[in-house]
């Protein structure tokens, strides 16, 4: 089991012209030690992935979380979208967290379903809720919502009642049953 | 002696019989169809949230609903006249919903169970329907948040006493809305330990 700071440096020596701005995760306020993120620029995330996953030293076999966060109206956030990979390793039991920031108007990255298949839905759910686009995803669809539903739900500035989907949904007679 | 007085323990069999049958027809002439409809509704569980757990405690052996005659709850639209919608209704299940209610059998009727099927409840979201009545007509709404099986109880029997007074009017011309609420008919004391003045 490698220690993030032994797993930050591989990535620095594979990677000399990456920062990656290691920081430990925030707990409850207090920081915790053990626990980092690294940052990756869109442009590099499939290569830096792909190492990831691949090297000796690191061995991220799974991806266990991808998910999404608005920072609309965060203090001092320099980024809209912030794209959160959970990565972990069954061979060496570490865990490691992958934040890529992408921004408006049309946000952006690169698909990794061609790395981890597992990506597949939850980039979908990411593409439905907050509208960040997957580029070379196989079959990027709406997973939640319904056909026709034109917004993107978790975004910080979608309202909390829609904008009138739910009074103007269809009502199934029998001819159309 | 009319026929009917009879003393039934001075009667042979033939006469039984010939009687009862004869108490039977009239007793359909003045009850109609609707007596046994009522006595014999067969509930669709529709149901999506916590409400269905009500449900279920419903059906099971403490308050036995076969005690009013809806005890076999289908799981096939086809086999079954009565909806209970149990739970709140996400926008993408409401097809489901309204092509279950589509493929009932008529007559039918609708229990709309609970605070979210009959309004949204606490999901004034953009995902859930604000009340299954925008699109199927409601004939009973069961309060509670979920409704205790005995006011669920009390629904279906609302739903009897609709059966009994409308019978068999198809749901197309029943209008939409709300026709019986079901409530307990008598004051319902609050104890002396919340705050009331029930011993």
């Amino acid at each position: 089991m490698a220690s993030h700071e032994e797993i930050i440096t591989t990535l620095r020596g594979r990677f000399p012209d990456l920062k990656f701005d290691a920081r430990p995760l925030l707990a409850g306020g207090a920081t915790t030690a053990d626990q980092h993120y690294i940052r990756v620029e869109p442009g590099r995330l499939v290569e830096v992935m792909t190492f990831l996953r691949d090297d000796d030293r690191t061995k991220f076999e799974q991806l266990i979380d991808l998910t999404c966060v608005d920072y609309l109206n965060f203090p001092d956030a320099a980024d809209r979208y912030g794209l959160v990979y959970s990565l972990l390793s069954i061979t060496h039991g570490h865990r490691l967290w992958v934040k890529c920031f992408v921004n408006d108007p049309s946000p952006k990255v690169p698909s990794v379903v061609s790395i981890w298949q597992g990506a597949d839905w939850m980039e979908r759910e990411v593409f439905d809720m907050f509208g960040v686009v997957f580029e070379g995803h196989p079959d990027l669809r709406r997973i939640l919502t319904w056909d026709g539903f034109a917004a993107n739900p978790l975004r910080k500035d979608y309202p909390l009642r829609g904008r009138g989907e739910r009074e103007n949904y269809q009502v199934v007679e029998r001819d159309s049953a | 002696m009319p026929k009917h007085e009879y003393d039934p323990h001075s009667m042979s069999g033939d006469d039984i019989l010939t009687t009862r049958l004869d108490e039977l027809v009239k007793f359909f002439r003045e009850k109609g169809v609707n007596w046994a409809r009522k006595n014999s509704l067969w509930p669709m569980p529709f149901a999506t949230a916590c409400c269905g757990i009500e449900l279920m405690a419903t059906g099971a052996s403490r308050y036995d609903v076969a005690r009013f005659g809806a005890e076999v709850m289908r799981f096939s639209p086809r086999q079954c006249d009565l909806l209970i919608c149990a739970g709140r209704v996400a926008i993408k299940m409401m097809p489901v919903l309204q092509r279950t209610y589509i493929q009932m059998t008529e007559p039918k009727w609708v229990i709309s169970m609970g605070a979210c099927a009959s309004t949204g409840g606490v999901f004034d979201t953009y995902a859930v329907v604000q009340g299954i009545d925008q699109f199927l007509p409601v004939d009973v709404y069961v309060p509670g948040c979920p409704p205790r099986p005995e006011t669920l109880i009390e629904g279906i029997m609302a739903i009897q006493r609709i059966v009994e007074k409308d019978g068999i009017i198809p749901s197309a011309k029943r209008g939409k809305g709300m026709r019986l609420v079901a409530q307990p008919t008598y004051q319902v004391g609050v104890p002396e330990a919340v705050g009331g003045n029930h011993k």
